[in-house]
């Protein structure tokens, strides 16, 4: 019994491992959730002093103070596994006194991942505070709760128009790059100038900034003097900039999503006698467009976002009128509202496209 | 006049030659079993056959009218010519009986009941009616591949090309597909396949071919293939199939 591929030599066993050292962590973790905790103190203060003693800002203060102290619970678990791990050692239990440190371990790092994060809550409630009591601070520049009850009401009804501009410009784009993308798969000799046409369109609008041809579109296309250009709403005419700029993108997403199929299913197509039309439409566009939801998602998110540039060209929409009352007010908290309303949409949708992919990740994970 | 003719055929991927002016006949109901190593050229010969590759020069007949070349309607040619691949190539998106309806329904111009119920039909012959509303990935191989079987079949070909069909799937599935092909070998069904499974081939082939570097090196009928080869390269092949197991 012998061959070349089995080695007879055996390799030398390893020497059992020691148990890692734990009061070491242990200590290191609860100096920074102490640390941590009279941060947290400072910051409460400072929300209080902001407030001027006021009852709901006492509350609020106790509470972050409170929750400062969660991570020391998890060092005093770990120096009481850093003694069991001792006993067990002098007792020579090599294998349980190694599961307690590794777990007395942990718990310091669950210490120091908690502190750190009350740390960075502490400091961020130091940066809004600061300067507060003079009406500077981030407080009064970003958040003054009197200009942003005035502008709250206008700004909203203003963001309406950010939603269904982006809604219609949202349909355009997907009706519009489905039809760039095919036109760039157009087969053979007859199909190459058509094919170049999309190809430069996609570059071009690529390459120009929205701002830019939001610019060129709205002030440029009316001076054309063409009848249609002139008569039509503005917001239109940003619309169809918007739909140009975001046209060309999704184009290319739907561009990877079908050059992302197998030839073996066009193959399988044209084999039962479909032709090249009906193999794109039964057969590669379906499956592509599915795969190109999240991001085809990702860029409506860009889209959305872009609809603020509209306010450069005039079109009344929830910057501009943030811009109007913070011209009144001298202060920013006008535009704050406007973030946080484009905020409050983008959020839900992020989330989905993360579900969705994460549910193709999983399917393609689970079957074949 | 053979039913199909093949005649010199020679293809080449640039400067590759897969294949290197083959030439096949084949009457009508006759079984041929392409066999040969991997990248001898079976599977070019088959795509070639259903106009998925061109060919550079050499022609193929079907009925004495040549399907190769500029001007031929390939979509009319491939509803004659079906085409089963080793890797099954449902479609994803369609359940079972969409898939096996789509070309029917599409091309062929039947009604949409009536594929239906054809298609049903087909499915219910291969064992798989109680499948057709599912979706494909929800399908073991085996019975992916006798859903494929049936979705060529519903277009009623006369030539059935099978591109090593068994080749992907594990051992214990490979029968009820073989089983299906026996039955459309005994239904008369004209069929051009390439396949690894050299029993199945000596069962059913009228003629087997055996292919080396894109040309036909040796033919015959299954006995002397497999029993009395005359090539030092068959001989070579056969002896390496067997001393996998596999004959």
């Amino acid at each position: 019994m012998s061959s070349s591929l089995v080695s007879e030599e055996l390799q030398p066993g390893p020497t059992p491992s020691k148990p890692r050292q734990v009061t070491g962590l242990a200590g290191l973790g609860l100096v920074i959730a102490v640390l941590a905790t009279l941060a947290m103190a400072k910051a409460a203060s400072m929300v209080r002093d902001y407030n001027h003693q006021g009852t709901v800002a006492t509350i609020v203060g106790v509470v972050l103070v409170v929750v400062s102290l969660y991570p020391w619970i998890f060092a005093f678990r770990a120096f009481v596994k850093a003694r069991e791990r001792s006993a067990l050692l002098a007792q020579d239990d090599l294998v349980a006194s190694r599961r307690v440190a590794a777990s007395g371990r942990e718990e310091a790092f669950i210490c120091m991942g908690w502190a750190a994060a009350v740390l960075i809550v502490a400091f961020l409630i130091f940066f809004v505070f600061a300067n507060s009591a003079d009406g500077g601070g981030v407080v009064n520049v970003f958040f003054k709760v009197s200009v942003i009850k005035a502008s709250f009401q206008p700004i909203l009804k203003a963001f309406w128009t950010n939603i269904w501009v982006a809604c219609v410009s949202e349909v355009l784009v997907l009706i519009f790059g489905l039809l760039v993308a095919v036109v760039r798969m157009l087969p053979g000799r007859a199909g190459a100038p058509l094919r170049a046409i999309a190809v430069l369109y996609c570059d071009i609008f690529r390459a120009i900034p929205a701002i830019v041809v939001l610019t060129l579109v709205v002030f440029g296309l009316p001076l054309t003097g063409v009848k249609f250009f002139q008569t039509i709403p503005t917001v239109w005419l940003g619309i169809f900039a918007l739909s140009l700029t975001y046209t060309s993108y999704v184009s290319e997403v739907y561009r990877a999503g079908l050059s992302s199929i197998h030839p073996s299913q066009s193959a399988a197509a044209r084999s039962l006698g479909l032709s090249y039309g009906q193999t794109l439409r039964t057969v590669l566009v379906p499956q592509a467009v599915r795969r190109v939801i999240p991001p085809l998602l990702n860029d409506f998110i860009s889209l959305q976002k872009d609809t603020a540039l509209l306010s450069v060209v005039g079109i009344s929409e929830a910057l501009l009128v943030a811009n109007l009352y913070e011209a009144k007010y001298f202060n920013l908290s006008p535009i704050a509202v406007a973030a946080f309303l484009f905020i409050l949409i983008t959020i839900p949708q992020a989330r989905f496209v993360d579900y969705l992919i994460e549910r193709d990740t999983k399917r393609r994970a689970g079957g074949s | 006049m053979s039913f199909l003719e093949i005649d010199d055929v020679h293809k080449a991927y640039g400067h590759h030659e897969v294949l290197k002016g083959v030439t096949l006949n084949v009457e009508r109901h006759e079984v041929v079993c392409l066999i040969g190593a991997s990248g001898s050229g079976k599977s070019t010969l088959l795509r070639c056959v259903n106009a998925l590759e061109d060919i550079q020069s050499g022609a193929i007949r079907i009925e004495g009218d040549t399907v190769t070349g500029a001007g031929v309607d390939l979509n009319a040619l491939r509803r004659d010519v079906g085409i089963v691949f080793q890797s099954y190539n449902l479609f994803p998106h369609m359940s079972v009986i969409e898939n096996v309806m789509l070309a029917p329904t599409r091309v062929g111009g039947v009604s949409k009941s009536e594929a239906r119920a054809r298609g049903e039909a087909l499915l219910e012959s291969v064992g798989m009616s109680d499948k057709a509303k599912a979706y494909p990935d929800m399908l073991s191989g085996g019975q992916q591949q006798r859903v494929a079987i049936v979705r060529a079949l519903a277009m009623q070909p006369r030539v059935m090309l099978l591109d090593e069909i068994t080749a992907a799937l594990d051992p214990e599935l490979v029968g009820d597909v073989l089983e299906i092909v026996r039955e459309l070998a005994h239904g008369g069904l004209t069929m051009l396949l390439a396949t690894h499974e050299m029993g199945f081939a000596k069962e059913v082939a009228s003629q087997v071919c055996f292919l080396d570097a894109g040309q036909i090196l040796e033919r015959g009928s299954a006995e002397q293939i497999f029993e009395d080869p005359h090539e030092e390269r068959t001989q070579q092949f056969l002896s390496r199939v067997v001393k996998s197991g596999r004959l």
